[in-house]
């Protein structure tokens, strides 16, 4: 940086330096876009009041944080909520993905593409109009507004990740270790037990992490199956918002961010490029 | 499937013969189609019958009313997902060819950790903080205002058809830019030296000789975009409910309200259909390429 700001010596540094101008605003404009609405939901977390022509809170503080976080505020049971499906969520998923990644990858399957592009579908339309049938029919059989209910939707939704990229942790895997395993005498679960699936472990915990979030932060799904009975951060999100307080609103807003953040950069420790590469083989 | 060593022992040879051995794959693969199958396939096929079912018998009345009701609403859908589209692959195919032909590596890096930033931030998240931020005393109009670009006194809330597209530009715009940066990244970087050598400008190569090799990525992320943003829920609820709103929008009204699933199917079988063209013009174009 330091290079690029020094006092131009010739007409090339010059030039070099000019250029900066036009690439600072366009930077920076874009730094405003994608910062701005994220900063904007900070003020407002620590907002005690604030109202239009005001452009900045007429007064700080954190009450409403002792308030989100207080025994009997319902923001504790939301997350509460909310953690406790997403890890049922990415329970059921990945008991269900981890057979079914490891046969995709390494077992004779008969129509194994119709097979694949099956995990596929329920990202190749919009999901509303299902939720809302499988609404229906939970209600009908008493399913809905209960926990199992969400979690059974969201793993629905998570089983796409979950088995695209458990398939392809399994593809990575050398074969020949599995097999140098069998020939020493390993039985083919104990080969899958104690080369294959450690080998593939930090693929599966990719997608853990993937089904987690999207558990996590899914809205749709949860609004036709759980509310009002079951209330998840990001119904929580939406009632308070519609409430116009959006003080709450925001922690909860911050409160769903800081995993996803948290998610984006350490993403490429366990999505190696070598799994990656595999993903929809 | 690569070739094995011979001589290794493998499940077919283990197991020449034992049923067990082809029954073992689709065994595995079971339970997690049957949720597919019970989870997705029968409510998405519920919301085609549903549609054509007025009061026990099969007709087209639902149709009627949402065109009745709803055709501001669909026209209103259509465009407002099309222009998202249309701008999220303009800004992609502008943010992966600064990342490809940039010069200046610095500014390069730059864009490269600042793009990917909305990718993550879930939709309910992206609704919430752009209504604030678009709000009429939010902090985009008071960044203008106190840089002098605009009066206090004209300055609006953006929260209507504008504010659900930015929303979803915003959102989706990462996800686009990172699939096609990463195709131009993978293209042969000679025609570019060539090009460049020539004389010919930044801007008239990543027109003509770029993009046109990147067709397929960008169709496949937009289609993608497309699809998800006919679906999302959240944004039309909290940029903008009031009529015209999006589909998504009308047909949550139609439940909570009337527990009206004739219309709602009706509705969500109109979105499939939006979909539906979307994906039909991707396959042309990419036939057309094949050929």
């Amino acid at each position: 940086m330091s290079a690029v700001f020094a006092a131009p010596r010739d007409f090339s540094s010059l030039r070099n330096f000019l250029w900066w101008v036009p690439r600072a605003a366009i930077l920076g404009a874009l730094a405003f876009v994608i910062f701005g609405p994220l900063l904007n939901m900070l003020v407002w977390t620590v907002a005690e009041r604030w109202y239009f022509p005001h452009t900045l809170p007429i007064d700080y503080g954190f009450s409403y944080w002792g308030r989100v976080f207080s025994p009997r505020g319902n923001a504790l049971q939301s997350l509460v909520a909310s953690i406790s499906i997403a890890l049922f969520t990415v329970a059921g998923s990945l008991a269900l993905a981890i057979p079914a990644g490891y046969a995709l990858a390494r077992l004779k399957l008969p129509l194994r593409g119709i097979v694949l592009l099956a995990f596929l579908l329920p990202q190749a339309f919009p999901n509303l109009p299902v939720y809302v049938n499988i609404a229906r029919l939970f209600y009908e059989i008493g399913l809905n507004g209960t926990v199992l209910g969400v979690v059974l939707v969201h793993v629905t939704h998570g089983l796409v990740y979950a088995v695209w990229i458990a398939s392809a942790a399994f593809s990575a895997v050398d074969r020949d270790l599995e097999l140098a395993a069998r020939n020493l005498g390993a039985s083919g679960l104990k080969a899958f037990a104690d080369v294959t699936l450690p080998l593939a472990a930090p693929g599966l915990m990719a997608s853990a992490i993937f089904v987690f979030l999207e558990s996590l932060d899914e809205f749709t799904g949860s609004y036709f199956v759980g509310a009002p009975d079951v209330t998840t951060l990001p119904l929580l999100l939406y009632s308070a918002g519609a409430g116009g307080n959006y003080q709450i609103a925001s922690i909860t807003a911050l409160l769903l961010l800081v995993p996803s953040i948290a998610f984006m950069l350490v993403v490429e420790k366990f999505l190696r490029a070598d799994v990656l590469a595999k993903v929809g083989q | 499937m690569r070739d094995r060593p011979t001589g290794a022992v493998s499940f077919t040879k283990r197991f020449p013969d034992k049923p067990m051995a082809r029954l073992l794959g689709p065994l595995l693969v079971s339970p997690a189609l049957i949720i597919i199958l019970l989870l997705f396939m029968l409510p998405l096929a519920a919301s085609v019958i549903g549609a054509f079912e007025v009061e026990g018998a099969y007709g087209l009345g639902n149709f009627t009313k949402a065109y009745e009701f709803y055709t501001q609403d669909i026209v209103f859908t259509a465009v407002i997902v099309g222009l998202s589209a249309l701008l999220t692959g303009l800004l992609a195919i502008a943010i992966g060819g600064y990342l490809t032909l940039g010069e200046n590596p610095t500014a390069v890096a730059i864009l490269r950790w600042l793009y990917r930033w909305p990718m993550f931030i879930p939709f309910i998240v992206v609704g919430q903080i752009l209504r604030t931020f678009l709000a009429k005393s939010g902090l985009f109009n008071s960044t203008l205002i106190a840089l002098g670009l605009i009066d206090p006194l004209t300055a609006t809330s953006y929260l209507d058809w504008r504010g659900i597209v930015i929303a979803f530009v915003w959102k989706q715009t990462p996800f686009v830019a990172l699939m096609v940066a990463g195709a131009m990244a993978s293209l042969d970087r000679g025609t570019i030296e060539a090009a460049r050598n020539l004389g010919a400008s930044r801007l008239r190569i990543l027109v003509e000789i770029i993009v046109p090799q990147v067709t397929t990525t960008l169709l496949v992320g937009l289609v993608l975009s497309f699809v998800t943003m006919m679906g999302v829920l959240s944004v039309p609820l909290m940029i903008n409910a009031q009529a015209p709103t999006m589909i998504t929008a009308d047909i949550a009204f139609r439940l909570n309200t009337y527990r009206d699933y004739g219309v709602a199917n009706a509705l969500g079988l109109i979105s499939l259909a939006i979909s539906g063209v979307a994906a039909w013009f991707y396959l042309r174009v990419n036939m057309r390429q094949g050929r």
